[in-house]
């Protein structure tokens, strides 16, 4: 048994509302103490597929287990082992953050409930203002209080829905500390995000869009599978440039980074020459670039079609 | 100052339009409750109640007894129910199944034929002064008319020496706060603990924290009942404060047992709150919720027997009325103040609420959503 222990692991999972496919044949295995990154436009499903995963929302179609739980009959048994950080803010304003913990601790019939609360209440640093009431609190604040709840029962999977959604630099920081920290501690963590630096910090990605799921791997191999090339074109009135370099042979997207443009394509040698013509009719700069992260996930959002659209 | 924009204006109007045909339950509530309602009470609602349930006890049944009954119902204001018993025309006074109870001593054709003073007695139940007013008032008009035409030959004069005797139940100086003042108590009930529950859980909805909850372990089972308690607390101290007022403020007469009067509310204040939750988890948000409330609580007031006597009412308005369970605690909240009723007796009235909150605690199960979907 030297298989990793696949904490969850989803076939085919669909959801529709109404007539809209929210997410069609979702499949999915995150191993134990990985830290899965889940991103994709608004919209592509991320917040349906979390919620299916812990329960709050049943499948239309699919199979499978999260935690050993069979996604659709055993929520109950799934809900106890997970923790779920809502996209929004989602205690309750006019508790206090005390009374926050102490309810869910309740919720999830913590024994040793006060010495639990009082642990949390320390290590967010938040034990002199216990009695503040959560609604006052600021969002990088809000954002720690959330996480502290949903760790409060000891969950052996943590789903984090855009947990760093406005939340200042620092606070984000310190916030992936503690998720490497809780996935070291064989923590399962499936977290969506739009940052591209925090998709860089997870273990593995997945990348929805339009309601299916376009890959899944580590950074590195996401970027090599699309077998990408990209150059860096810098120089004076490049902004301006941006929709003559579209118009370019080979060249399949152009993105800013900075004041530089980022230009990508498959057809690696079509591409350098063109674009090597192209920098010396401006006066531009050209350097050969690793694509990014985002280069490659515009690529993909690029290439996949819309169902909803002819 | 900017000038006024037609098109701004227009605008904001056509968004307000847009918004409101969106919001189908509002819309369905700004055609539904005007109809309704202006059907339902204009047709309900009798301030001059006739039709009103009479009993009758006939010792010796005679052609004259027999023709003053059927002049009662001639006139419209009394349906007889039938001939009773004395003890059984009591119990069904006190249960409010029946408003008056006319009684014919034994011998009476024999003495009114003979030409000796008759007494016809009448007791009304006069809780509600309203209800018995006009009836009473036909009734004295009944007696010397009737057997001055209805007898002719006999020996019996114009002046016929039949005495009526009318005597009214339960508060017979007809003071209106003696019935209003206990069905308050049912009125306010109604209305702060079906709102109050209402807004429970769709104020969760709203504020985005029921996926939180949802995200427990917690059962609805738990969720439910577990909302209702403190406004269980919260009714019985309103409970508490309107009793103190009727009965040092009012003099409202508190005749029967305290005890039962608390467990009878206990029961009617949970049938309310189980409907407000139900609604609760009917309604999309708070807007809803309350609006659901009002159209709920709007026939309480009228078809009840709150504002208007209950018996008064077209039978399918008493049909629909006794659905409420505002119309069945009024009589017990009655009955037991000015009555003093017992348990046995006031039965009829409280399993119709038990029955109540069952079925729509089992709907509010059925609908309370467990999941997102």
């Amino acid at each position: 048994m030297n298989l990793p222990e696949a904490v969850i692991d989803v076939r085919g999972l669909c959801k529709r509302f109404g007539d809209k496919t929210v997410v069609d044949g979702f499949s999915l295995q995150v191993a134990k103490g990985e830290i899965h990154g889940f991103l994709g436009p608004n919209g592509s499903g991320k917040t349906t597929t979390i919620r299916m995963l812990c329960g709050l929302l049943t499948p239309d179609a699919g199979e499978g287990r999260c935690l050993g739980h069979d996604v659709l009959r055993e929520s109950d048994a799934i809900k106890r082992e997970v923790g779920y950080m809502t996209q929004r803010f989602s205690l309750w304003d006019d508790l206090s953050i005390e009374e926050n913990l102490h309810f869910v601790g309740r919720m999830f019939g913590l024994a040793g409930r006060r010495r639990r609360v009082d642990q949390a209440l320390d290590e967010l640093g938040l034990g002199g203002r216990r009695r503040q009431l959560a609604g006052t609190l600021s969002g990088g604040w809000k954002q720690r209080l959330a996480l502290a709840s949903c760790l409060l029962h000891e969950p052996r999977l943590l789903l984090l829905d855009e947990p760093t959604a406005g939340v200042d630099p620092k606070a984000r920081r310190d916030f992936w500390e503690e998720i490497h920290r809780l996935s070291a501690a064989g923590i399962t963590v499936l977290v969506s995000t739009h940052y591209m630096d925090e998709a860089e910090r997870c273990h593995r990605l997945s990348y929805l869009a339009y309601g299916r799921l376009l890959t899944t791997g580590s950074g590195a191999d996401i970027v090599a599978a699309q077998g990408l090339s990209t150059w860096a074109v810098s120089g004076d009135g490049v902004e301006r440039l941006t929709e003559a370099l579209r118009q370019l042979p080979a060249v399949e997207q152009v993105a800013s980074f900075g004041r530089q443009l980022h230009v990508s394509g498959r057809d690696a040698e079509r591409l350098q020459a063109a674009l090597e013509g192209f920098v010396d009719a401006h006066q531009l700069r050209l350097a050969a670039a690793r694509p990014s992260l985002e280069d490659v996930f515009m690529h993909l959002m690029r290439s996949a079609r819309d169902p909803l659209e002819p | 100052m900017t000038r006024f924009s037609l098109s701004r204006w227009l605008g904001i109007l056509i968004k307000e339009f847009i918004q409101l045909r969106r919001d189908r339950l509002t819309f369905g509530m700004i055609v539904g409750i005007p109809i309704l309602q202006l059907l339902l009470f204009g047709f309900a609602i009798n301030a001059d109640p006739k039709h009103l349930p009479t009993a009758v006890v006939m010792a010796e049944p005679g052609p004259a007894a027999r023709a003053f009954v059927a002049a009662m119902e001639n006139s419209g204001y009394f349906d007889v129910r039938g001939r009773v018993s004395e003890d059984q025309a009591a119990q069904a006074l006190a249960r409010g199944e029946v408003q008056f109870v006319v009684s014919f001593p034994p011998g009476f054709q024999r003495d009114l034929v003979r030409g000796r003073p008759v007494a016809i007695a009448v007791e009304a139940d006069a809780t509600d002064p309203l209800a018995t007013g006009g009836a009473v008032a036909v009734l004295n008009q009944l007696g010397g008319e009737l057997f001055a035409r209805d007898l002719p030959g006999r020996r019996v004069d114009a002046r016929a020496p039949v005495e009526l005797h009318v005597l009214r139940r339960y508060n017979p100086e007809g003071i209106t706060a003696y019935n209003i003042v206990p069905g308050l108590l049912g009125v306010i009930l109604t209305l702060t603990m079906v709102l109050m529950t209402g807004l429970a859980m769709t104020r969760e909805r709203e504020r985005g924290t029921f996926e939180n909850l949802l995200a427990t372990p917690a059962t609805p089972f738990e969720v439910i009942t577990g909302k209702l308690v403190p406004y269980v607390l919260i009714g019985l101290v309103q409970v508490i404060l309107v009793l103190l007022a009727a009965r040092w403020v009012f003099d409202v007469p508190m005749l029967g047992s305290i005890p039962l009067l608390f467990g009878v509310v206990l029961i009617f204040i949970v049938a309310n709150l189980v409907l407000g939750i139900t609604f609760s988890s009917i309604a999309r948000n708070q807007l809803q919720a309350m609006q659901m409330t009002f159209f709920f609580f709007l026939p309480s007031m009228l078809l009840s027997g709150f504002m208007f006597p209950f018996q008064g009412m077209p039978e399918w308005a008493q049909a629909l009325g006794s659905l409420l369970p505002l119309t069945h605690f009024l009589v017990l909240v009655r009955g037991i103040l000015l009555k003093a009723s017992g348990a046995a007796l006031l039965w009829p009235s409280i399993w119709p609420i038990l029955l109540f909150t069952v079925v729509v605690l089992a709907v509010g199960l059925r609908t309370f959503r467990r999941t997102l979907d």
